[in-house]
């Protein structure tokens, strides 16, 4: 923690509890009295909106849990007699389908926001590193769920993904038997991704503690990326940072509730409507949205081993982050190149999302250009980014002068 | 943030009060439905009423139904049980009342109060012989078990109450009487129960 | 100061993203492009017209249950709130028009003395029986081809009811060269491929509507495709009115903690 604690029991209780189980004491120095940076903005406020995201996906979890069977003979059934026969059923699976895509908006804002600000640099690598294994952990999460239902994407995305594996020389197809627990995916597949996909919440949950912990030792980053000097650069967190959190946890949730009551499919497929069939494969299969970018990093790579090496090293690349940034400036604010290449890197991986949600053989918005040439630069742009801009710009870009301390600009725009 | 004026204080206490108060509401209106979802779906619901062919059962049978899960006992008594159940003086009863969902709740547990007979009453109709009960035991909701114990009905094995001929409770520990669920008669041979 | 290109940048990134979320119900996926119609149940408030699905019930009855089946509908659903608006009496005597397979008797037979199954009135608890009593049953009696369940069809295909309209529709139009109908085939634009084993299922006055509507094939095909749509969202009038009140609360709600903020803040930034 920033400082020490200020923690003064009122009651006898509270001291008594305060000399066996400080919890109180860590409840009140972690989300009462928490010196936070007073120049926090809007995109710092999707981390408690986060944290709300993974509590309606495991209450409504568990919820759908009770009416669930995870059975390839009853598993697309009881997902119909939620929707049609259980007492807001079809709000609750509304909610935890569309709280999802929720859940991966937030994240990829955040993850943007930690790389714009250099929210990863030292002393903060450990809060990125924990991030990147929660954003990992949220991937194998929600295709386990999107698994469960049973309908055709459902079943030919569990195909797909896991005989990925297969391209594991030697063990591969082993390791899929392994995964499948069969030669196929069948019923015992689903009952362990049912099995996995309601121990996985919990496991986030605990390293969202870690990430939090991590978080409270250096203290927030800010946007100008400078380091606090003194009180006068912090406000507590409770009121300033719950109020401000819960307006804009209150605008997401107008955003959420617009999907949910008024758009509940838009995000979905409309094949999932249709129960798996192991014999027919349907004619487009495509990810969720969240996944489009990876998928089109593995369409763009000609070989199945090579594929299935880009796509977990662009996801492995994201650990090296703090090192392969080279700057010691960390705001985007005070790097004039590096924010240039940022955004840059934002519009790389949307080209990858709308590629990857094309079908493979598709061209670039009515020109001859393939969508697949687009897919594979944009793929070397993204490793490029990464490996060669990053370090490189650190090295040779000459940073805007930093402000004094956080008050001081702060206070002189109240004026 | 030293504010100095009462008035505008007043108004930051009430916005404050007002915000915190919106979030009780809305994450109280929350709760419901995730409370509701356990409550019966309207699959289960739709269940909650059987209809049953009783043209079969002769005078000392019994036949048992599922109905919402639970076993239910229909049973025809014979002349002899009908003249013992009505010879039994209310003010014996462990549980003096009817335990009827077709009659008030305060109506008394005479014989005349836990039997019925299909189609009209009065002269010349058909005895009232039938007893419709929900066969679970009224004390911790084992089933008992038929023609046992000492008052001509069921005995419960896990604790030792029984029950009368009529379906009332004669010795304890079971608190009331075997309950007669809401039903009605279609015809003299079908009746549906729920 | 950085703060307004960073929002316009992602607002336009929203945009094209959405475009590209939207983009895979395009051509690719299945036949020609399918017209949007005006719903009664289009947009937020929009709502089923009882009237129209009593009359797209009589269509699904009358013709379309020939072949295809409607697994997830129980004869109860009818009476149930934003839906068909039958009465609950009308639905009893609806079910008891159908015999469906009865329970094994008190002797654990199925079938009768001459080996047919027993049978039994429906009640309004039963769900809508299967004219076929497998799929290969089906198969075996359309060319090999498996007639889909229709209960969730318009939540099942792109385009959803638009697209069920127009393949309803569709039949009728000259092949183009290049397409060789096979025997068993037969030819509509809005189909995938163009080659489907549905023959044209409405014709003209196939059915006489109790309210003396016309029953034209697009007045058929409309009805039965709204029938269709509330089978597949049976739950969309509640969704829609409580979203309504959802999102008022919440517009309140946000306001109210704008406010609170914006006090609390007060001279801090």
């Amino acid at each position: 923690m920033s400082g020490p604690s200020t923690y003064v029991p009122k009651s006898g209780f509270a001291r008594w509890m305060d000399t066996r189980l400080p919890i109180m004491r860590l409840a009140h120095d972690t989300v009462i009295t928490f010196p936070t940076p007073r120049n926090l903005n809007i995109w710092y406020t999707f981390g408690g909106i986060l944290a709300f995201c993974l509590g309606v996906q495991i209450i409504t979890g568990i919820v759908l849990a009770m009416h669930y069977t995870p059975h390839t003979a009853m598993a697309f059934d009881s997902v119909e007699h939620i929707m049609r026969d259980v007492n807001y059923g079809w709000l609750i699976r509304y909610v935890h389908a569309n709280g999802a895509s929720m859940f991966f908006l937030a994240v990829y804002i955040h993850m943007f926001r930690g790389l714009y600000y250099g929210s990863y640099k030292d002393p903060r690598e450990m809060i990125w590193i924990l991030g990147v294994i929660l954003y990992v952990l949220m991937m194998a999460t929600a295709f386990l769920g999107y698994t469960l239902p049973w309908g055709q994407m459902s079943f030919w995305a569990a195909t797909v993904i896991t005989n990925l594996f297969s391209a594991i020389p030697f063990v591969g197809e082993a390791i899929v038997n392994l995964l499948w627990g069969g030669f196929s995916v069948d019923n015992p597949t689903l009952q362990r991704f049912f099995s996995l996909h309601y121990l996985l919440p919990f496991v986030i949950a605990g390293v969202v503690i870690l990430h939090i912990w991590a978080l409270h030792v250096p203290g927030n980053n800010n946007p100008l990326g400078i380091d606090v000097k003194g009180p006068q650069d912090t406000l507590p967190f409770h009121p300033y940072y719950t109020v401000k959190d819960l307006f804009y946890l209150s605008l997401f949730l107008i955003l959420f509730a617009a999907f949910v009551f008024y758009a509940p499919n838009y995000l979905g497929h409309s094949i999932n409507y249709i129960e798996a069939d192991p014999l027919v494969t349907p004619p487009h299969i495509v990810p969720e949205w969240y996944f489009l970018p990876f998928y089109a990093i593995l369409r763009s790579i000609p070989d199945k081993l090579m594929g299935v090496v880009a796509l977990f090293g662009s996801m492995l690349t994201l650990f090296f982050v703090p090192w392969l940034d080279t700057g010691k400036v960390r705001s985007a604010r005070f790097r004039p190149t590096y924010r240039i290449f940022f955004w840059l890197f934002v519009f790389d991986c949307f080209v990858l999302g709308y590629a990857g949600s094309q079908p493979v053989d598709g061209v670039l918005f009515n020109t001859p250009i393939s969508l697949l040439l687009v897919a594979r630069i944009a793929t070397l742009y993204f490793f490029l980014h990464f490996w060669v801009i990053m370090p490189l710009v650190g090295l040779f870009e000459t940073p805007k002068p930093l402000p004094d301390s956080i008050a001081k600009p702060v206070l002189q725009a109240a004026e | 943030m030293a504010h100095s004026h009462t008035a505008d204080t007043t108004r930051r206490d009430f916005l404050y009060i007002a915000t915190g108060a919106a979030t009780a509401v809305g994450a109280a209106s929350v709760a419901w439905p995730l409370i509701d979802q356990m409550n019966p779906s309207a699959n289960v619901l739709a269940l909650a009423s059987i209809e049953v062919d009783i043209s079969a059962v002769q005078p000392g049978q019994m036949i048992r139904v599922m109905w919402r899960g639970r076993p239910t006992f229909i049973r025809r008594l014979t002349p002899q049980e009908i003249t013992d159940t009505n010879a039994v003086p209310v003010a014996d009863l462990i549980d003096p009342t009817a335990r009827n969902g077709n009659l008030p709740e305060n109506a008394e547990a005479t014989a005349a109060n836990r039997l019925t007979a299909p189609g009209a009453h009065g002269e010349g109709a058909a005895p009232a012989e039938w007893l419709i009960v929900v066969g679970v035991c009224t004390h911790l909701g084992c089933i008992p078990t038929g023609n046992q114990g000492d008052y001509g009905g069921w005995l419960c094995a896990c604790h030792g109450s029984q029950y009368d001929a009529a379906g009332r409770v004669r010795v304890g520990p079971a608190p009331e009487n075997l309950a007669v669920p809401p039903f009605a008669f279609l015809s003299d041979t079908r009746v549906r129960i729920g | 100061m950085l703060k307004l290109p960073m929002r316009n940048a992602l607002l336009a990134f929203g945009i094209a993203a959405l475009g590209a979320l939207s983009a895979p119900a395009s051509a690719a996926e299945h036949g020609a492009a399918v017209e949007s119609r005006d719903w009664s149940f289009n947009g937020p408030f929009g709502t089923y017209d009882r009237a129209e699905l009593q009359r797209g019930y009589q269509v699904y009855k009358e013709v379309c249950s020939a072949c295809h089946s409607l697994n997830r509908i129980a004869f109860r659903n009818l009476s149930d709130a934003g839906g068909p608006g039958f009465t609950e009496l009308e639905v009893r005597a609806l079910a008891a028009s159908y015999q469906i397979p009865a329970e094994p008797n008190e002797r654990g037979e199925t079938t009768d003395a001459e080996g047919r199954p027993l049978m039994r009135e429906a009640l309004p608890s039963d769900y809508f029986p299967s004219r076929f009593p497998n799929d290969n049953a089906a198969r075996a009696s359309n060319n090999g081809a498996l007639p889909p369940d229709l209960s969730l069809i318009t939540k099942a295909r792109d385009g959803g009811s638009d697209y069920i309209y127009a393949l309803l529709t569709g039949y009728g139009h000259e092949v183009p060269a290049g397409v060789t109908v096979n025997p068993g085939q037969y030819y509509n634009p809005y189909f995938l491929g163009g080659l489907l084993a549905m023959p044209q299922p409405l014709f003209a006055n196939q059915v006489t509507y109790a309210d003396g509507t016309e029953a034209s094939i697009e007045q058929m095909a409309h009805d039965v495709t709204a029938f269709l749509t509330w089978t597949a969202e049976p739950k969309m009038e509640e969704r829609k009115s409580l979203g309504f009140a959802v999102i008022l609360f919440l517009i309140a709600f946000s306001g109210l903690c704008f406010l609170s903020y914006r006090k609390l803040w007060h001279g801090e930034h």
